[in-house]
């Protein structure tokens, strides 16, 4: 199967593995463009290193990945990268605006031309996603819900075809939850960018996604929600007997087992919040 | 005269001011370069939280510069090999931040002790072992004039180079690394400049001291502002006027320069505490009204 020249992310017998550890293997998949895929699993089951491996900084271990029909490399400017409340320096002295910027330009050497036009942009972004009325804000005084709005104008700054969100909503109230999964939805109903977003807690986006990618035991289920967020589905795959409980629209999992060994790279998640 | 007239008179005395302002003209231009270096380079210190980092490079930077004075070669030379043995060890074995402040805490003492064997062992004038630890550039001379100009020049297009990558990679390493920055050659290459730019402020205000003109100055501006333009220019300005000040300030007294230099810069750092105070208050206000 040759991957598909116009999915946005295409993986063929994709494997990751630590040594001896196989996170997963034999994934196909295609992201379509405009699409919204959400990466749920439970800690240390792969979702930070499928996340890498997109961004060009973790090869696979077997089988083929392409981004935009070419093979994934570091700093490219189709895709937008929002990564956990809390990654920025508690000592950066930066306000919002500067931090979308540094999503321009921050990464070229020398010195910065002076360019109304690039800061023009800046306020057009900031505008876009609400964040215009604390521009001038020191990201230190921002609370958690308004910096990760300031980090998706970031993502989108490069006017991006991928956006890629890992963990964007952890520890933020369920209001800002709300408010960052729809400034990411609307996006991709206006420019067709296609959503890669990892989360352990699917509720807050259960009605926005098209499909589920589900990591655990070194295997996948890829679907929609319905079909892949069922008992059936769950403890096939845990290979244990797993309960999938909806009450109104919210979906609980219960009876996933815990992990022995908590993967390494990931240590920072609260362990037991699960999807 | 009273006990506490001769200590003034030792502090603050203007006689002869205007022909001992040109002894120190030398003095006055390295500071003002050392104040360029100081005041920029302390933004990224705030920044990638390295103010321990500081300290222990300029521990290892004393110990280059007895060891040059022990050996009769170029102080300042001296200086700078030890902070970059210093810098290059804690970029490579700390590049981790929990691991940094622990390898800075091994290194740190053993400069100083290798420092004071090498001064134990010097047979020179006692004045200049005392001015490595706190401070000497009312006696610049010429060759060492170049070293501190030529040195500060390298230091000045390095960060020229790197700054908006550095910053990024300092402020939000996860992005910046996914937007392809070398955040990891960044931060060691940062460390060397960081060595670089310790080692002239040694020149100044001694090994003790450095702090007062690579954290101080930025730490000030911080706090009244984060304007990517206006904090490193701020910056400068303190660490400058605290040097300049304090060279001017220093010039009649017999006291070494670094107290003075100390007390401008920690009254300006006070100053824009208490400035910068409303700030959080302002932005809270700002923005529950718009």
């Amino acid at each position: 199967m040759r991957p598909t020249p116009a999915a946005a992310v295409s993986l063929r017998g994709a494997a990751l593995s630590y040594g001896e550890r196989v996170l997963w293997q034999g994934l196909d998949l295609d992201v379509a463009p405009g699409e919204f895929l959400a990466v749920l699993g439970p800690n240390g089951s792969g979702k930070t290193s499928f996340v890498r491996a997109l961004l060009g900084q973790r090869p696979l271990s077997d089988g083929t990945l392409t981004v935009l029909g070419r093979p994934p490399r570091r700093g490219s400017r189709d895709i937008g990268y929002v990564p956990q409340q809390g990654t920025l320096s508690t000592h950066a002295t930066l306000r919002a605006r500067d931090l979308v910027r540094l999503g321009i330009d921050g990464h070229r050497f020398g010195p910065r031309p002076r360019t109304g036009a690039v800061r023009r942009r800046v306020d057009e972004i900031l505008i876009s996603v609400g964040a215009a009325a604390y521009a001038d804000v020191p990201v230190g005084l921002l609370s958690g819900g308004e910096r990760q709005r300031v980090r998706i104008g970031q993502a989108l700054a490069t006017d991006p075809r991928i956006l890629l969100c890992d963990e964007p909503l952890l520890s933020l109230d369920l209001h800002h939850q709300r408010a960052v999964t729809e400034l990411v939805d609307a996006r991709r109903r206006s420019h067709g960018t296609a959503v890669v977003f990892v989360t352990h807690e699917i509720n807050p986006v259960l009605g926005l996604v098209d499909r589920v990618l589900y990591l655990a035991r070194g295997g996948f289920r890829v679907g929609a929600p319905d079909e892949v967020l069922t008992s059936e589905a769950l403890s096939r795959l845990y290979g244990t007997q797993v309960d999938v409980i909806r009450v109104r629209d919210r979906v609980t999992v219960v009876g996933v087992p815990d992990e022995a060994a908590q993967s390494p790279h990931h240590p920072e998640l609260p362990h037991g919040a699960r999807p | 005269m009273t006990i506490a007239d001769g200590i003034w008179q030792q502090i603050f005395n203007f006689d002869h001011y205007g022909e001992l302002l040109a002894l120190v003209r030398n003095s006055l231009v390295a500071g003002a370069a050392l104040g360029l270096v100081g005041g920029l380079v302390g933004v990224f210190v705030l920044m990638r939280d390295l103010p321990f980092a500081v300290h222990g490079i300029s521990e290892m930077s004393f110990a280059g510069a007895s060891a040059a004075l022990l050996l009769g070669v170029n102080i300042v030379g001296g200086s700078i090999v030890g902070s970059l043995i210093a810098a290059g060890a804690i970029g490579l074995l700390g590049a981790r931040a929990r691991d940094r402040n622990s390898v800075i805490g091994v290194v740190m003492p053993f400069g100083l002790g290798l420092g004071v064997l090498f001064l134990a062992l010097y047979k020179g004038r006692a004045a200049n072992k005392f001015g490595i630890l706190t401070g000497q550039i009312v006696a610049v001379d010429t060759p060492q004039m170049s070293w501190l100009l030529g040195t500060s020049a390298v230091v000045l297009v390095a960060l020229a180079a790197m700054w908006r990558p550095l910053a990024f990679a300092s402020a939000d390493p996860e992005v910046a690394e996914a937007r392809g920055v070398p955040v990891r050659a960044l931060s060691f290459a940062f460390m060397l400049v960081l060595g670089l730019a310790v080692a002239l402020s040694v020149q100044v205000v001694g090994a003790l001291l450095v702090l007062t003109l690579v954290v101080t100055p930025a730490a000030a501006a911080a706090r009244v502002t984060a304007s990517p333009v206006l904090l490193p220019a701020l910056s400068v300005l303190f660490a400058v006027v605290s040097i300049e000040g304090g060279i001017l300030l220093a010039l009649g007294g017999s006291i070494p320069i670094s107290p003075y230099v100390t007390t401008i810069s920690f009254t300006i750092y006070v100053v824009c505490r208490w400035v910068g105070r409303h700030r959080i208050r302002r932005w809270g206000a700002a923005r529950a009204t718009a």
